[in-house]
């Protein structure tokens, strides 16, 4: 089954994607029907039950398969990470059963997209400054704030969003709500012109006063907090995966480039200076995408694996930029063209330094649990 | 732009109130647009009689030939502060004021001075310089241009590619071979000018970053170019060529160094304003140690990059620390702007903040002018050489 799904992402990837890559970058286009299809061939339910429309595969799969669509476009695989790990994953570990018939069902099976809605524009890593608040108001919660960086905020049908409902309580506090994206005064504010990845719709959302029944918490009022960062090594782990797919499709291109190639009377491969980046390229390449199938399998297994999943993150994401950038140099001029993937690859990966925690954040979390 | 406490360099005066000008001149002509600059990809045209009028564009040319005689120091400070306000027009103004006004300064003719360079020194005709090719980057002596001597004129067939400013120029300085079996014995440097009969622009090329600076192939076919402009000696052009690329690398180097200096103008700032887990962000080691490593090698690449402007105004260049002076500081510049996006997390990674853009045009040091690669080439066997 493992094998299935992984050629079955591939196939799209090299496909669907890898064609049309460039032309959805240059245009800001969000490729709303492939990534549906992406949905449709069981791609965002990896983690959820078979009776909820999932695939259940786990995690070693998932990173094999987002590695296969980041191949193809970075964008996408952030939305298939998005998916998997922090829409479906929350809902199906903290549902109740209507919840997961009315949103898990449609989300793992590709009839709907969701989003994950914690970061703020004030609280980006301290997620423990969160403004965004829901007030009790007879059986109904009030909500209302901003939140930003929203992957699918633009086409996402439900939105998993975390708000104090105890202002008092610190970070006992938070609780997570299911909003559905056509509820009154769910506004989708702004979509941002990001650097890269402009597969994928990042959005800036605003709640005015957007009237939820008590069924739409997820969770127990309270539980917020626990309910994001319940998952961390799961994003984590998604986001390592995707590094390691763009990482692979720049150190190809490199591959393949050096051999046609030729300066100084011989094919670039055979100077030594072009030799030895490639074989660094390699072996960083393969060791990133170890460490997060060491993670995946410990994170399939029920270990504890929140460490190898921010080292997995860390080590990919920051070696994957490596890659791509000394890509770029070995192709030299035509790297720096958008003739070649390249340049786009280069500012997708970027990101991923960034988001679910930064580099320097997993830093601080391999450490803490190097300190106990 | 943001003031801090910066170590003097001991640069002089004149240096001094030059930079003083063109930061003032930047600041108000050219950050203002840069985003847009970038976005549209489109250059401002209208900036070259400006730096023209400023005497920007004929800096290292001699008082006699109506330039400015600042030299090669004064340069590289004029296009560090264009590079800190958009690193694109200061690429294309390194390309113009360096690569052709200085080369033919140094190479042409005083009838080919006088021809060409008041046009290009009021920046009413526009300067560029075509070396490389599809086939023939690093490895430049593998050009295929041909120029075949007819009557008084040559006749010049074949492309020239990521040609800066290609687009827009009026006046180009052309390396061709002028006897293909020579190999580089037999490349000759010509003066060419747009209207010349067979010269054409093929494609603009569309860039990951230095967009506005365009980048441009051009076609010769059949391209009549008269004896008159042959720069320098006949196939002796690979001295003018090598040698050129010297003060190419020199000069350029101060281009990463603008960058450099945008990046701390966007940080320094931000790590005061942004607050997370109730203080700002300045407070945190994590912060202080990127910015201080930021601090370090800005400044270590600026003292590597102005004792280089300074012994090629002594006239004593040497081809390793041109070479080296630009590696260190294109890499370093892509090092900052890759800590700046670091710095300002998610901020970083969207348009509204200018660090995208900065790594984007960094990343173009490291190829442009030679890649990271070739320099290392240059400087090591340089060093084996001169030990043997």
């Amino acid at each position: 089954m493992q094998e299935l799904v992984v050629k079955t992402a591939r196939d799209f990837s090299r496909n669907v994607l890898a064609p049309n890559a460039a032309r959805w970058d240059k245009e800001h286009i969000h490729p709303i029907d492939e990534i549906m299809q992406l949905g449709e061939l069981g791609l965002f339910g990896m983690l959820v039950p078979e009776e909820y429309g999932g695939t259940a595969l786990g995690y070693e799969t998932l990173a094999m398969a987002i590695e296969e669509i980041a191949a193809g476009d970075g964008g996408c695989s952030t939305i298939v990470s998005v998916m998997n790990s922090v829409v479906c994953g929350p809902i199906a570990a903290f549902g109740t059963e209507a919840q997961k018939e009315q949103w898990l069902v449609p989300l793992a099976t590709g009839d709907m997209l969701g989003a994950f809605c914690l970061t703020e524009p004030q609280a980006g890593s301290d997620a423990s400054a969160l403004q965004t608040k829901a007030v009790k108001d007879g059986d109904d919660w009030l909500l209302s704030g901003s939140k930003q960086f929203i992957t699918n905020g633009k086409f996402a049908k439900v939105a998993i969003v975390f708000a104090v409902t105890d202002p008092a309580a610190g970070k006992r506090g938070l609780s997570a709500f299911l909003v559905p994206s056509d509820s009154e005064g769910y506004l989708v504010a702004s979509v941002e012109e990001k650097m890269g990845q402009r597969s994928s719709d990042t959005a800036l959302l605003q709640f005015d006063q957007v009237r939820l029944p008590a069924s739409a918490m997820l969770g127990n009022p309270g539980d917020g907090y626990r309910i994001a960062l319940a998952n961390l090594e799961g994003g984590r782990i998604g986001i390592a995966s995707q590094a390691v797919g763009m990482a692979r499709a720049s150190f190809d291109a490199a591959l393949q480039y050096a051999k046609e190639r030729k300066s100084f009377g011989t094919e670039i491969f055979n100077h030594q200076a072009i030799q030895f980046k490639l074989a660094e390229m390699a072996t960083r390449l393969e060791a990133a995408r170890q460490l997060v199938l060491h993670a995946a399998r410990l994170k399939d297994a029920g270990q504890p694996c929140l460490k190898e999943a921010c080292m997995a993150k860390l080590f990919a994401s920051d070696n994957a930029e490596w890659i791509c950038s000394e890509a770029i140099q070995v192709l030299g001029g035509y790297g720096y063209l958008s003739d070649f993937p390249l340049e786009r690859i280069y500012r997708d990966v970027r990101v991923t330094r960034i988001y679910e925690g930064t580099s320097e954040i997993q830093k601080i979390v391999i450490a803490k649990a190097l300190g106990r | 732009m943001s003031h801090y406490p910066r170590l003097n360099f001991n640069l002089g005066e004149t240096i001094d109130m030059l930079r003083e000008s063109v930061r003032a001149f930047a600041e108000a002509e050219i950050a203002p647009r840069a985003a847009e600059i970038d976005r549209t990809d489109t250059f401002p045209l209208d900036l070259w009689e400006k730096m023209g009028d400023m005497g920007l564009l004929g800096i290292t040319v001699e008082e006699e030939n109506g330039g400015t005689g600042l030299g090669y120091l004064a340069h590289m400070v004029a296009l560090e502060e264009i590079s800190r306000a958009s690193a694109s027009v200061g690429l294309s103004y390194g390309a113009f004021s360096n690569l052709c006004v200085n080369q033919i300064r140094r190479n042409g003719t005083q009838a080919q001075k006088d021809q060409y360079l008041p046009g290009l020194m009021a920046g009413t005709s526009i300067g560029a310089l075509a070396m490389s090719e599809p086939g023939a980057g690093s490895d430049v002596v593998s050009m295929k241009l041909k120029a075949e001597k007819q009557g008084d004129k040559y006749i010049l067939n074949g492309t020239k590619m990521w040609i800066t400013n290609g687009s827009d120029a009026d006046v180009i300085v052309v390396y061709a071979k002028t006897d293909p079996a020579a190999g580089s014995k037999g490349i000759t440097a010509f003066i060419v000018e747009k209207d010349f009969p067979g010269f054409s622009v093929g494609q603009k090329l569309d860039k990951l970053g230095m967009r506005g600076s365009p980048t441009a192939e051009l076609i010769f076919d059949n391209c009549e170019v008269p004896e008159a402009n042959v720069m320098g000696a006949l196939n002796g052009g690979v001295r003018v060529l090598m040698s050129g690329l010297d003060y190419e690398r020199a000069v350029l180097a101060a281009g990463p160094i603008g960058i450099m200096e945008a990046c701390m103008d966007v940080v320094i700032p931000y790590i005061h304003d942004r607050e997370q887990f109730g203080q700002s962000i300045g407070e945190f080691q994590l912060i202080q140690g990127k910015v201080a490593d930021m601090y370090t090698l800005l400044n270590a690449s600026k003292a590597y990059v102005y004792a280089v402007g300074q012994a090629c105004d002594r006239g004593e260049t040497t081809r390793k620390d041109a070479a080296a002076a630009i590696l260190y500081a294109a890499e370093n510049a892509t090092k900052l702007a890759l800590d700046a996006i670091q710095i300002l997390g998610g901020n970083g990674y969207i348009n509204d903040f200018p660090t995208g853009r900065l790594l984007r045009d960094a990343k173009l040091y490291e190829i442009g002018a030679g890649t990271s690669e070739i320099r290392r080439m240059l400087i090591g066997r340089e060093l084996f050489n001169e030990t043997r």
